[in-house]
């Protein structure tokens, strides 16, 4: 089981990366100018990327307790 | 702890409130299309950006700030008095809302009083929740606490049917016409004002929670929550956990079986909307009592395995059941019996001529379509269309999206007790506030932008924004399985 937790921590760590890494390159391809739907304006993606990257930071932080086995049983 | 009577009046005067403020919270949404029309008018760069504002900042940045604003304010002056505030916050915004005059009257003053409304109640809704749950879990004995606190739990569902049936009823004695032109949309916001009032009443009249009660006698109430809470490593992993095992799941589970599906039935099955709307009230209405089901069989089971067991269903299952949902929609290569024409020519506000066609076909089960193209030269064309399914159609749906539910009430019928057993209660207010609303509001509320940004991606389907959902609720299942404990916490007061 704590074995398992390790590789589920490493796990968290690439997803929150390539999370941010996903959404910031969907925004520069989505956002035109004068765009009418919420996926082709600027603001949605700001809030989103500002508001999701504390996430991820948090999900690449508990991966790495757990990776530290800090979550193992005793 | 209270008596058996006193409980019931802690429950009822909690989720009274906090079902208000959900009924608050889902209006504004539910009506978005007509608020829009009347506040935010296409074309104007300046209400349009607004517009996005008051639908994005609400819940994505609000509600989560909303947490650990009167999270800490509830860690430091006590449950009752902030969950208080926060009814009285949400009550006044919601009302207020409802007698703004519109951006044909008042100019650019309404878009942005609309905005800074909407971001209150935001900030109210996430002060909500955490105190209630709190309040109620600190009330309860032991052996019973997913029992009580699933009452809570109820409201979030019981104020989305309550407001569906609001809208619906207002909309039916007022007429179609003055609800969406007239000032009918309105009212649904003004009677807020009365419910609101009454849960006040209610509210005023209870004591504080004694465990919260206990530690401000003994003078141990917590000075900074928000560091207890954040800076605190054994605390952080605690929240960290919180999120990324439970609320991330249970939060993207509960917008997809509620309102992904009812979206879903609107906008891709192009079900008529009281139709539409009356099939996600009946769901609702078969599946809530499951949530006090689950909550109760959890002070057997534990927390762990009934939400987990919800979240497993809705991984494997959303797909067969959207895709079914689409298939009893789905008109092609079914003969009419029937078919009717209708042209029409109007002249726009510009002066331009609008041609509209309504087609309508009856089909041989007793369903029928109706599809409407409008023709302005200068512009593509403008095509809705609308099913009204037969009586088996129909129930076929109320059956699929009760199911969706009863997994939502699987996941999220337990969880306000399992979160009350994670934190001490000096920081229990800030501590299970904050996982819940990034949870409910962030991840749950990113359903539909990351649905939509899935299918812009060449070769998907309609049914290719479900693996956002399924995504997340795949992730935090690997995490809750490995790291989540299946033990009830008997003990609450530490």
């Amino acid at each position: 089981m704590n074995h398992t937790r390790r590789i589920t921590g490493l796990l968290c760590i690439l997803i929150a990366v390539a999370a941010i890494v996903i959404l910031i390159t969907s925004a520069v391809h989505n956002i035109e100018s004068g765009g009418k739907t919420d996926i082709s304006k600027p603001i949605p993606w700001i809030i989103i990327i500002a508001v999701f990257t504390p996430i991820a930071a948090g999900l690449a932080i508990f991966g790495w307790y757990a990776w530290k086995k800090e979550y193992n049983n005793e | 702890m209270p008596s058996p009577k006193g409980i019931w009046s802690i429950i009822t005067a909690s989720s009274v409130g906090t079902l208000i403020e959900w009924y608050d919270f889902y209006i504004f949404g539910s009506l978005s299309t007509i608020i829009a029309v009347k506040f935010f008018p296409s074309g104007n760069p300046t209400t349009a950006l607004l517009s996005t504002l008051a639908t994005f900042a609400a819940g994505f940045i609000v509600r989560p700030f909303g947490a650990l604003v009167f999270g800490r304010l509830g860690d430091i002056i006590g449950r009752k008095y902030t969950f208080l505030l926060t009814l009285v916050l949400m009550g006044s915004s919601t009302f207020l809302i409802g007698c703004i005059p519109s951006y044909a009257t008042i100019g650019g003053w309404a878009p942005f009083l609309v905005l800074l409304l909407r971001l209150l109640q935001g900030l109210a809704l996430g002060g909500e929740y955490g105190g209630a749950a709190t309040y109620v879990a600190e009330h309860s004995p032991a052996h019973r606490r997913g029992y009580f606190t699933s009452w809570i739990q109820t409201t979030a569902t019981l104020g989305l049917f309550i407001s569906l049936g609001v809208i619906l009823s207002i909309r039916r004695i007022v007429g179609v016409e003055e609800f969406t032109n007239g000032n009918g949309w309105r009212y649904p916001f003004l009677l807020s004002i009365v419910l609101v009032i009454v849960s006040i009443i209610i509210r005023m009249k209870m004591s504080e929670s004694p465990l919260f009660a206990k530690l401000k006698k003994e003078g141990n109430t917590s000075k900074n929550p928000l560091k207890e809470s954040f800076g605190h490593k054994l605390n952080f992993k605690m929240v960290l956990l919180a999120l990324f095992g439970a609320t991330m799941g249970q939060g993207v589970i509960w917008y997809t079986g509620q309102f992904y599906a009812q979206s879903f039935i609107l906008t891709k099955c192009n079900i008529e909307y009281e139709q539409a709307n009356t099939i996600i009230l009946i769901a609702l209405l078969i599946a809530t009592p499951f949530f006090v089901v689950f909550g109760s069989l959890s002070d057997k089971w534990g927390r762990k395995h009934i939400m987990l067991a919800g979240m497993l269903l809705g991984i494997l299952l959303y797909r067969p059941i959207f895709n079914q949902l689409f298939k009893i929609a789905d008109r092609t290569g079914l003969a009419a019996i029937a078919t009717e024409t209708k042209n029409s020519e109007m002249k726009d506000k510009d002066g331009t001529v609008v041609l509209t066609r309504v087609m309508t076909a009856n089909f041989a089960d007793g369903s029928s379509s109706k599809i409407t193209t409008k023709q302005k030269t200068g512009t593509p064309d403008v095509i809705t269309k609308q099913i009204v399914l037969n009586d088996s159609g129909k129930w076929k749906m109320v059956g699929l999206v009760a199911l969706m539910v009863l997994f939502v009430t699987m996941v999220y019928g337990p969880i306000a007790a399992f979160l009350v057993e994670l934190f001490p209660t000096r920081i229990r207010y800030t501590s299970m506030s904050l996982p819940y609303h990034i949870g409910n509001g962030v991840f749950g509320g990113l359903v539909p932008f990351i649905a939509t940004l899935i299918t812009t991606i060449p070769g998907t389907n309609h049914l290719s924004g479900l693996w956002y959902p399924i995504g997340v609720a795949s992730l935090c299942f690997v995490i809750g399985v490995f790291f989540l404990p299946n033990k009830i916490d008997k003990q609450v007061t530490d």
